[in-house]
């Protein structure tokens, strides 16, 4: 039964922690239940049963307007309950901030808008964070423009990312399987499309992948490469595939005006080949798109060559026949 | 008592010079009442727009550049513009002279001042929205605040001005309590409407300076770069929203305060019963302004703030809570043994019952740390303080007005739409909200043009009853107005609910030009229904 | 609407009782102005407090390029002026215009040497370049580069700034109240405004004398 509960009312658990604050939610919840009953019940039964009659005269009511032993109840009722409220609160709160020493670190830093991740033994993953199960995982927050918010409902955990200093969360993922991180400071445009997975594998398969991360794949074609990248690296947060303008101009359109002149917000224009989309991922803030803010940041150091061109060649590959 | 006479204020002096230049509370109150109407639609507007976009994931009808700023301005507006300002301004400003037997406020000029400021402060709100908005959400955090290309400057300068008409309203009604009251009329036997209108104020002169300070900074900031809210300067981001919710904390209980004092009105009158415990409710009342001091933190418990500074801010947090939950009994038991009419203010005060239950008991989840982390910024938060400040404060605001109508303007409404209005609001308000507990727990983020397909059909349902909740309120305040189209007159001697303040008893339906005809002398305490039978009158 | 009482003074407002209730209003309403003052100072003050407890050393060496001198100075001729303007009430209770319109006078002339004391300061940080925020500039021998100095600077500009413009809507309310007086309105009768404005004075004044050690005598 409580189990149906908390899936209605939850997201899965996933951290350790995550059933210590359902636990705690559902004896507040209870404990509302029975005060909002006792409150509706009281105000409908008083109104009801001191009705004003039709054709009743007015009368003088009873003078009853104190009790110490009623207002000594409503006083102490909610105060026992706030109490262990109070206690349970911060004892569960103690352990979401208690880091163990084993924890493996992992440097989250969210940018507009998209989450880059680094791992302890180097590589970096974008919008998908990569953890073992059954560890300890401490995450060392920090943004690189504007504030954001690192929340991972499964994992019941949340924090804010400062340009200025490092904040920091952990979890223990306790069931393998991918699972939703969102953006929830408010951060701009892109806002509500700033969000990532975490991926919980088993230790072994972390361990396996870590060591690839980083290793480059020559193996796949430089189109189905960019393919790849174009969800992984987050350029679909600002530019579609379809034609359809978003932040960003449309790949579909830049690359249907390949070769042809595109006009920037200064008034210049450059003709779009591949020195131009590559400066404009690197260098975004120099050509400006006609139209479009200037709000993308550099992707100068989180892309090598090989998938800068992997990039250009998907741009290139897109084809709005095919689309429609 | 009540004389008959043909002469009120609303007649007299005639002309549009003698209202734009009236230093009448009473007319000062129906300008801000109108102007804050105003505000209230539009904002509610805003508000429909976003839930239709909402209905649906994906950008469909806006996008979402138009979707920030379509939640800023509401935010902005619904706060700076029309609650804060027009529910001491409309319902304080009519009453609290009338109430305490005065002949105007202390200082009538200054209160009409306050009007034109919060009126230029109004102009640079338009202004923002006709060139084009601002998109930084209604906190305005730093860095982004900062950063953005959006109207921050004519926004924030907007709020300063209208920061200044607060203050203003807050010394006037200060003064006022003190120092205007007819002789016999003591502490104790000050309608509670009084009591929180004077809590209300003590908040207003205190908190806002340091809001006004706070703009002003951070209009600095974006002018000259000071370096105090800018992190990329050396400044401190999170110092920023401290001083921001330092003000905005206390800011709530502006909001609130004034509902507690009209559903401390309308519940006596309506039960023709004695309040259940004045001395705790007045006090309860400055002991909430004061706390609401202390307890800003607990805006902040995912901004990485110290531990220690975690358990004292949940701790306090929880000292608001146990005063307010003593109240809603006390205004539940006043009813004990009295005589209920379920007429449309009393209506309202059920619903505000019910749904400020919600809200306040939603509060105690956010204030248990753990829990507030999950919590945090997702739709739970949002439904919170819709019941909190919809549920609560607008519905009793309703209420207020639905309550004293009759007396205000000497006209009726047709009350059988009333009830029906507000029983549609009552509806359409938990329709519209109650679904969003349910999608914050389960982790939709707040501020998002777009979301997830998992979050879709709650959504839409919050957004179908958002419609029934707009057309109810609309139908409610249009039916309001309408009763001056359909000159709707009552006897100017009417006490349609059996009123016993002085409002009621002294003065007639709209009052005179001065308030009284003659200094009124207190005859009986604001509740005394054991006491003394007031009948009610009411003839067209 | 004529007031009930026909021999009632004419300052006396209709709606007020009593020469004595419209009194104890204004004060009142003037000391809970006083408290909104106060709390608007206090946000800076809030701001001053985490500035320098976040960075002491920086604060103390960028005191150093503030003119100790010039801020004694203001000091000495602010207390001053809150002596004349208490002498002013204290004439006009006595009933002696000439004396208190000429306390005025001195009140607002020491005003005025506040304010150019003050604009020979800011005039010479301009210069230099001990500018707030993004305009620092500063590259003089005794410059302080380290944590953000800038932020001591605006913290002075801000306050000091805020201040000033106390100083001269003060001014201001003298100089009505200069003009009111030698009209006759004022007299030992109702003399309430100058009270009032001088509450006000002596608050500007007093907050100076928080200002001056907090930022010119530190370290």
């Amino acid at each position: 039964m409580l189990d149906r509960l908390t899936e209605f009312f939850f997201p899965k658990q996933v951290s350790t922690f995550a059933s210590e604050i359902d636990s705690l939610y559902f004896f507040i919840f209870y404990s509302s239940v029975a005060l909002f009953f006792i409150v509706v019940f009281g105000m409908l039964y008083l109104s009801i049963k001191y009705r004003h009659r039709k054709g009743e005269e007015l009368k003088l009511t009873s003078s009853k307007a104190h009790s110490n032993l009623l207002e000594s109840l409503f006083f102490i009722i909610p105060l026992i309950l706030v109490s262990i409220t109070f206690v349970w609160g911060i004892r569960a709160y103690l352990k979401m901030v208690i880091v163990p020493d084993d924890a493996i670190e992992i440097k989250v830093t969210g940018v507009s808008w998209f989450w880059t991740f680094d791992y302890p033994d180097g590589g970096q993953t974008l919008n998908e964070l990569v953890v073992p199960s059954n560890t300890p995982v401490k995450l060392v927050l920090s943004s690189k423009d504007v504030l954001h918010s690192f929340f991972i409902p499964v994992m019941r955990s949340k924090m804010d990312c400062l340009p200025n200093r490092y904040n920091v969360m952990w979890f223990d993922a306790t069931k393998e399987g991918v699972y939703d991180i969102f953006c929830t400071e408010y951060c701009g445009t892109g806002h509500s499309q700033m969000g990532a997975k975490v991926i919980v594998m088993r230790p072994a398969q972390y361990e396996e992948w870590a060591l690839e991360l980083g290793a480059d794949d020559d193996s796949i074609p430089l189109d189905e490469l960019g393919a790849k990248l174009y969800t992984q690296k987050a350029c679909n947060t600002c530019h579609t595939e379809d034609g359809s303008a978003l932040v960003g101009p449309s790949f579909l359109q830049t690359s249907q005006m390949y070769e042809q002149e595109r006009v920037f917000d200064d008034g210049t224009s450059s003709i779009i080949d591949d020195n131009y989309v590559r400066n404009s991922i690197l260098e975004p803030q120099t050509q400006i798109v006609a139209g479009y803010q200037g709000v993308m940041p550099t992707y100068q150091g989180l892309l090598n060559d090989r998938e800068l061109d992997a990039l250009i060649t998907y741009i290139k590959s897109l084809d709005g026949d095919s689309q429609i | 008592m009540i004389k008959n006479t043909k002469q009120n204020y609303l007649n007299h002096p005639r002309g549009i010079m003698s209202w734009l230049l009236t230093v009448d509370h009473k007319r000062i109150g129906l300008m801000y009442l109108v102007s804050g109407i105003l505000f209230f639609f539009m904002g509610g507007l805003l508000a429909l727009v976003m839930r239709f976009e909402l209905a649906a994931p994906g950008n469909d009808i806006i996008s979402n550049e138009i979707y920030n700023n379509a939640y800023t301005l509401h935010g902005a507006i619904m706060i700076f513009l029309f609650i804060i300002p027009a529910i001491p301004g409309a319902l304080g400003n009519i009453l609290l002279p009338l109430m305490v037997g005065a002949k105007d406020v202390a200082f009538p000029r200054l209160n009409l001042a306050s009007f034109y400021i919060y009126s230029f402060g109004a102009l640079f709100a338009l202004y923002t929205i006709v060139n084009g908005g601002v998109d930084t959400g209604w906190t305005f955090y730093t860095p982004y605040s900062t950063q953005s290309s959006s109207n921050v400057v004519p926004m924030t300068l907007g709020i300063f001005i209208i920061g200044f008409s607060s203050i203003l309203t807050g010394l006037n009604f200060i003064a006022t309590v003190h120092k205007m009251r007819i002789p016999g009329l003591t502490w104790y036997k000050l309608p509670l409407f009084v009591w929180a209108l004077y809590g209300t104020s003590l908040v207003q002169i205190t908190a806002t300076p340091v809001l006004a300070i706070t703009m002003v900074l951070l209009m600095l900031e974006r002018f000259l770069g000071i370096g105090i809210f800018d992190p990329a300067l050396g400044g401190d981001p999170v110092l920023y929203q401290h001083f921001f919710w330092f003000y905005s904390h206390p800011a709530v209980y502006i909001m609130i305060l004034p509902a507690f004092g009209i559903i401390s009105e309308i519940i006596p009158v309506h039960s023709r019963k004695k309040i259940w415990g004045y001395k705790f409710i007045a006090y309860s009342t400055l002991s909430i302004a004061f706390i609401g001091f202390l307890v800003w933190g607990h805006h902040m418990f995912t901004s990485g703030q110290s531990v220690f500074s975690q358990i004292v801010f949940s701790f306090i947090t929880y000292f608001v809570g146990i005063p307010t939950g003593v109240k809603i009994f006390s205004w539940i038991l006043t009813m004990y043994k009295g005589q209920v009419s379920f007429t449309p203010p009393m209506l309202y005060a059920l619903a505000f019952l019910f749904l400020f239950t919600i809200g306040g008991l939603t509060g105690i989840f956010l204030g248990a740390v753990a829990l507030d982390i999950h919590l945090h910024d997702t739709y739970f938060v949002v439904a919170h303080f819709h019941y909190v400040m919809q549920g609560g404060t607008i519905v009793a605001f309703l209420g207020g007005l639905h309550h004293w109508w009759p007396k205000s303007f000497g006209v009726m409404y047709n009350q059988t739409i009333a009830n029906i209005a507000a029983l549609g609001v009552f509806i359409g308000f938990n329709g519209t909200f109650f679904p969003q507990f349910l999608l914050g727990l389960r982790g939709m983020p707040r501020r998002y043009a777009t979301y997830d397909e998992q979050f879709v059909e709650l959504h839409s349902y919050s957004t179908f009853w958002s419609g029934i909740l707009g057309i109810s309120i609309f139908i409610a305040v249009m039916n309001l107005f309408w009763s001056f189209m359909k000159k709707n007159k009552v006897d100017p001697g009417s006490n349609p609910w059996g009123g016993m303040t002085l409002e009621w008893t002294h003065t007639s339906s709209p009052p005179h030009p001065h308030n009284f005809e003659e200094e009124p002398v207190l005859q009986h305490g604001p509740y005394d229904y054991d006491k003394v039978i007031v009948q009610k009158t009411y003839k067209k | 609407m004529a007031h009930h009482n026909p021999d009632a003074p004419s300052h006396l407002k209709h709606y007020f009782h009593d020469v004595n209730q419209q009194y104890e209003t204004s004060k009142f309403a003037m000391w809970a102005f006083i408290l909104t003052e106060v709390l608007t100072f206090a946000g800076l003050f809030v701001a001053y407090i985490v500035y320098r407890s976040w960075y002491p050393d920086m604060f103390v060496d960028a005191h150093k390029l503030l003119d100790v001198n010039k801020g004694l100075m203001n000091t000495i001729v602010l207390i001053t002026s809150s002596l004349t303007m208490a002498l002013a009430i204290w004439a006009i209770q006595k009933n002696n215009k000439k004396l208190s319109v000429f306390m005025l006078l001195a009140t607002f002339i020491f005003a005025l040497v506040f304010l150019g004391i003050k604009f020979l300061e800011y005039s010479h940080k301009f210069e230099v370049g001990q500018l707030p925020g993004e305009f620092y500039s500063y590259m003089g021998p005794d410059a302080v580069h380290l944590n953000n100095p800038h932020i001591f600077f605006s913290i002075y500009f801000i306050m000091t700034g805020l201040h000033g413009l106390h100083v001269a809507i003060g001014m201001g309310l003298i100089a009505w109240l200069v003009y009111s007086t030698q009209k006759g309105n004022l007299t030992s009768e109702y003399y309430t405004p100058m009270e009032m404005i001088g509450i006000f004075w002596h608050l500007v004044d007093l907050i100076w004398i928080y200002l001056f050690p907090l930022f010119y005598l530190i370290g």
